[in-house]
């Protein structure tokens, strides 16, 4: 069964339709890339799978759980679901190491010891465990995003949601954080990554998303989309955000 | 200005009249900090129930608000005074008008501090409300429970980011607790008409008043910014919504 499985989903704001009958999977170890146009969905599409956005039809299932289910437990399902965020979203009045550590002392009820030796060490693999005292707003974008995708390993996921994770960036610290993402799709993680990084889709995708105006208008092997994107809305966005 | 007169016997109750100013400074502190006790803690929970989506939480909370804050204080005051025991159940109303000790003072306080958790409650609400959405979803992506979420991370930010405005509602609530006098507390300022009526001191003993709130004003900037320093988070610039 896939890891995440989209059915139909559809969601409104009022009369407006965000997403439009959005179909197509994720399977364990997966990596897809979801592209297209600001506005088209993307980050709402993305935020479906944890439930921060809810939708009003169709169906998601998540690991084995549905997600739009009343029933499910939705924060024991997110704490298996490591989510990375444009805006880096580090909590500004705890330091690096306590930002690792809450959720795995709150929600996974380690100790506080525990916690901070799996801290630590995830800090040491993204090339920081030099500042783990430091505060977010000390340090810089590149910085607090790798934090941020620490923060997200640190409970353990089976699965990876970015949502464009190097646009607020610098040109200069975009690489230290896609760095980072590749090593663990390389690992094998189960990843869904909305970026219009095409390098890394290149590099590592399994699968290529382009979504415009709520719909999925393609989802092909990676080959198939950078080799011949069937619809022109695809070809058009490529060929923008390959020429400059 | 000669401030003599202090120091000589009041007209009455035995003692001189700087006894009666600093019994006046007694209740104004008195009434201040009780009704801030009041204040903060409702106004805390009021502000709070603001900003869920509940809308068994928010309603009441913004038919509380929207109520008190615009009834002046003044009608607060008589209220609790003269109409809450006539409302209450009999023996409640009978003990309030002659059993209960201080009932002049403890309307003050219970006038003035519900009166100020309506502004309180504002002040806290829009501080939740300046933290953006993004933090919400990414504490709740980790798993956290929406009220741990307001535990670890909205309060905290929350309160840091009113401790400007929260410092103003506490100076405002000293200033108002003069308005404590209409109903009998011997307050500062309450204090201040009787000397002067006592004494045609008027000039020396409202500059002298005015002192006193000044000092009194001055230590909370102090203290809040104490406060404020304390709490302070390194490399933090605003909310940048
Ligand atoms: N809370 C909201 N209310 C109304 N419209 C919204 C809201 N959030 C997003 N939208 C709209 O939904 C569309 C999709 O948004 P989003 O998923 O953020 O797009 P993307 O991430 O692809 O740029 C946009 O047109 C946006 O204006
Ligand atoms: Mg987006």
């Amino acid at each position: 069964m896939a890891m995440i499985e989209f059915k139909n989903v559809s969601k409104w704001y009022g009369s407006f339709q965000v997403l439009k009958d959005c179909t197509t999977q994720v399977e364990k170890g997966e990596v897809i890339v979801v592209c297209g146009p600001s506005g088209s969905g993307k980050s709402t599409l993305i935020k479906c799978v944890n439930g921060l956005e809810p939708f009003q039809s169709g169906s998601l299932i998540v690991n084995g759980q549905s997600v739009g289910d009343k029933a499910t437990n939705l924060p024991q399902l997110r704490a298996k679901i490591g989510m990375v965020f444009q805006n880096f979203e580090l909590f500004p009045h705890m330091n690096v190491t306590a930002n690792l550590n809450l959720a795995q002392v709150k929600v996974l009820g380690r100790g506080v010891e525990e916690a901070t030796a799996k801290s630590h060490a995830l800090l040491r693999r993204v090339g920081l465990i030099d500042h783990a005292q430091k505060f977010p707003g000390q340090l810089s974008g590149g910085q607090q995003q790798r934090v941020s995708i620490a923060r997200a390993l640190a409970m353990d996921p089976i699965a990876m949601l970015f949502d464009e994770p190097t646009s607020a960036l610098d040109p200069e610290m975009i690489n230290e954080v896609l760095d980072v993402m590749v090593e663990l799709a390389q690992e094998g993680m189960t990843m869904m990554c909305v970026t219009h990084e095409m390098g890394f889709a290149r590099k590592v995708a399994h699968r290529v998303i382009f979504m415009d105006r709520g719909e999925i208008v393609e989802d092909a092997t990676k080959n198939d989309f950078f080799g011949t994107p069937r619809s022109e809305r695809a070809q058009q966005f490529l060929s923008k955000i390959l020429h400059h | 200005m000669d401030f003599g007169f202090l120091t000589q016997p009041a007209f009455s109750g035995g003692g001189t009249y700087l006894d009666w100013v600093i019994s006046g400074v007694k209740w104004t502190l008195l009434v201040s900090l009780c009704a801030w006790v009041i204040a903060f803690t409702i106004g805390s929970v009021l502000g709070v129930m603001r900003t869920t989506r509940v809308a068994w939480l928010y309603g009441p909370a913004t038919a509380y608000v929207e109520l008190f804050r615009n009834i002046p204080l003044l009608v607060h005051m008589f209220i609790w005074y003269f109409v809450v025991p006539e409302i209450v159940p009999n023996t409640l109303g009978t003990w309030m008008k002659q059993g209960m000790p201080m009932p002049e003072f403890w309307s003050a306080v219970l006038a003035l501090g519900f009166y100020t958790a309506s502004r309180v409650a504002e002040q806290v609400r829009s501080g939740i409300q300046s933290i953006p959405r993004g933090q919400t979803h990414a504490a709740l992506a980790t798993g956290l429970t929406m009220p741990q979420v307001y535990r670890h991370l909205l309060l905290p930010m929350g309160y840091r980011i009113v401790i400007p405005p929260l410092t103003s509602e506490f100076l405002t609530i000293f200033k108002n607790s003069s308005v404590a006098l209409t109903i009998g507390v011997l307050e500062l300022t309450a204090q201040a008409r009787t000397i002067s009526e006592y004494t045609f001191r008027t000039f020396e003993i409202f500059t002298l008043a005015t002192v006193v709130y000044v000092l009194i004003t001055m230590a909370v900037v102090v203290v809040m910014q104490l406060l404020e320093r304390r709490v302070q988070v390194p490399g933090y610039i605003g909310t940048g919504k």
